[in-house]
């Protein structure tokens, strides 16, 4: 009986040494990725005097009162939203299609299609901004919102397609075929079967796109001409000074993501 | 609603349409530039109420026929009638037939009730007779409590329930089943089996239904259609194919057979005799059509529930060939001899483990096998 007992009693010891340590290592990669956001966060209630906003001197809610009263900035950031939003409803709308024709259709210029996409996420994004640059002064586009926006819609339609196209390869093509012999039309199928099938793809694909627009900074320098993006104007504004409304703005950004990322996690929790 | 017409099955009987009909309906695949025939050629007419099954092994063509039944798969040549009405070309949605899938297919993000009650939405039915045809149906298919669940919260033979509820909530004027037991294991398949044909009885619409587990096609069909390559080998009861298998292939599939064959001798009162190796007889009623004489070569088959083995010859007027045991399983309430006979031919014998628990014969034994010249069926001439 001690034979077996007393191995047993070890590796009890073994696991519960193991559980602590596997402990301490989760806490420490958090306080890793969440530090920078936390200094962030902190000096947007630093009650600065100077024009630079890197030393504590005290706490204050001055900066949210004052959120808005850099015009340019605020400006900055409207474009920003607005652009990350048009063009997050743009790409959803035609990755969610071009998911689901790769991913469940079998036609001439699939595997193209396939390796175009791939190419789109792999691209590095100085490359794509040049090319654009350069694109539009040989077409003679003028560079603005227009502009900034088809490019943010070109770099993240794939990552959209991608995600609802692994969505779609799983399903199982029977359920569509039910919906079918159950006297459903293909709009009436594609509403009620098809897509919620495939929503958690497209909420997937739906929220990379927009992170990827509202903080894109490479390829919106390279297209933008005078349109000015949050990211953008921050960038600026490192060489004057970055007022603690940039630390503000970048808060209330993150929070949202935080609360979609919540609400999407909770929902594919209670989906089960 | 609850009429039982099954009795009255086959389709020649009555002047009623036939549910469904195919007349010369054929299928081509185009793959890899090649042409390759699924279906070829196939006349079928399945009576209103009548449970129908088409059985072959994989690639034989059934669920292409089923599915072409069902308007996913349009036949490249030929018909298909409902109720005397041209379907051909017409999409699956508008056909007033409704499948149930190997799959289930069921829709994972709604309820039980909600999966049920798509076909009857799709129809706009008004809401409350919604309401009581859904849990009728789930009444018959004994779910009702689980309406509020999710397909995923539900075991695999509730979800072949719901599968099945959900097409016959429409009242179609056939349920197409392509293998829905398949993925059931081997208890619940033999429950469902029952519970399927309480279901049709019950609500009286014709099931037309693919197996390929020929166990499954004898207990529950009216009739069955046996196919091979893309064709009917077979159509009559499950009586009349496995007792008067009408080819060699259709003997095979269905349980299990002993292929013999041997020398006309002499023709006796309708008996063709044939003598089977050196001191073997046996005999086989004559039927018309039959090519047999003296001299010319017979095939023809025993099933092994009716053969007897026994040590000593017999006697009388039975058929009776020797072996020697090469192999006995026991399986409680039978155990199965396998004899090599005189002339090399296998031969397998289920005996009924009734009267004694010890084994008639053991490995190596010569044994007489015996049975009623009645059983012998003959095939045709051998090759």
């Amino acid at each position: 009986m001690t034979a077996t007992l007393v191995p047993r009693r070890r590796a009890r010891r073994r696991a519960a040494s193991s559980g602590r340590l596997l402990h301490v290592y989760t806490v420490l990669l958090i306080a890793w990725l969440l530090l920078p956001i936390a200094v962030m966060i902190l000096f947007g209630f630093n009650d600065t005097h100077s024009r630079q906003n890197y030393r504590w001197e005290g706490f204050t809610l001055r900066w949210y009162r004052h959120l808005f009263d850099k015009p340019d900035l605020t400006t900055a950031l409207v474009n920003s939203v607005t652009i990350a939003l048009l063009s997050t409803a743009v790409t959803t709308v035609l990755g969610t299609a071009a998911g689901l024709a790769l991913g469940r259709h079998r036609f001439r210029g699939r595997g193209a299609a396939n390796l175009v996409l791939l190419m789109a996420i792999c691209c590095p994004e100085v490359v794509m901004g040049a090319a654009l640059l350069s694109m539009c002064v040989t077409f003679n586009l003028p560079r603005g919102y227009p502009t900034i926006l088809a490019a943010h819609v070109m770099f993240s339609i794939a990552f959209v397609a991608v995600t609802v196209r692994a969505r779609a390869a799983g399903l199982d093509p029977a359920v569509e075929e039910a919906a079918e012999d159950l006297g459903a039309g293909p709009w009436t199928r594609f509403r009620l079967v098809t897509l919620p099938m495939i929503m958690p793809g497209v909420v997937s694909g739906a929220l990379l796109a927009f992170v990827l627009s509202i903080d894109d900074f490479v390829i919106t320098g390279f297209t933008g001409g005078a349109t000015v993006t949050f990211p953008l104007w921050v960038y600026g504004s490192t060489r004057t000074g970055m007022p603690p409304q940039v630390n503000v703005m970048g808060t209330l950004i993150f929070a949202v993501g935080v609360l979609v990322a919540v609400v999407s996690a909770r929902r594919n929790v209670l989906r089960r | 609603m609850t009429e039982t017409k099954h009795a009255a099955a086959p389709a020649d009987v009555g002047a009623a349409l036939p549910a469904i009909e195919l007349a010369g309906v054929a299928k081509e695949y185009r793959a890899h530039g090649q042409t390759v025939a699924a279906v070829r050629g196939l006349d079928l007419a399945i009576a209103q109420g009548e449970f129908f099954s088409l059985l072959g092994p994989s690639g034989c063509g059934k669920t292409t026929t089923l599915r072409m039944v069902a308007g996913f798969e349009e036949p490249t040549a030929g018909a298909v009638y409902l109720h005397g009405a041209d379907v051909t070309g017409v999409p699956p949605n508008r056909r007033d037939v409704n499948m149930v899938f190997q799959s289930y297919a069921l829709f994972p993000h709604m309820s039980v009730f909600e999966n049920v009650a798509f076909g009857l939405r799709r129809r706009r039915v008004p809401k409350p007779q919604i309401r009581a045809r859904v849990g009728e149906m789930l009444e018959i298919v004994d779910l009702a409590g689980l309406e509020r669940r999710r397909p995923g919260e539900l075991s695999g033979g509730q979800q072949q329930r719901v599968a099945l509820a959900r097409a016959l909530v429409n009242r179609p004027r056939a349920l197409l089943l392509d293998e829905p037991l398949g993925a059931l294991d081997l208890k619940l398949r033999q429950a469902m089996q029952v519970e399927l044909k309480r279901v049709q009885r019950e609500v009286g619409v014709t099931f037309v239904y693919v197996t390929h587990d020929q166990g499954e096609a004898l207990t529950m069909s009216d009739r069955i259609a046996v196919m091979n390559d893309g064709r009917i080998e077979q159509l009559g009861t499950p009586r009349e194919i496995y007792e008067r298998p009408a080819t060699r292939f259709v003997a095979g599939f269905i349980g299990t057979s002993n292929l013999l064959e041997g020398e006309v001798t002499a023709i006796e009162d309708g008996r063709a005799v044939i003598s089977y190796g050196p001191d073997g007889r046996i005999e086989v009623p004559l039927r018309p059509g039959l090519a047999a004489a003296p001299g010319r070569r017979l095939e023809l088959t025993v099933r092994p529930e009716k053969i007897g083995i026994g040590t000593r010859p017999p006697g009388g007027a039975l058929c009776a060939v020797r072996g020697t045991v090469t192999d006995t399983v026991y399986l409680g309430t039978s155990t199965n001899y396998n004899v090599s006979t005189a002339t090399g031919a296998q031969m397998v014998v289920f005996a009924q483990n009734a009267t004694s628990a010890e084994e008639v014969a053991e490995r190596g034994d010569t044994v007489w096998l015996t049975w009623e010249p009645r059983h012998s069926y003959a095939m045709g001439a051998a090759q």
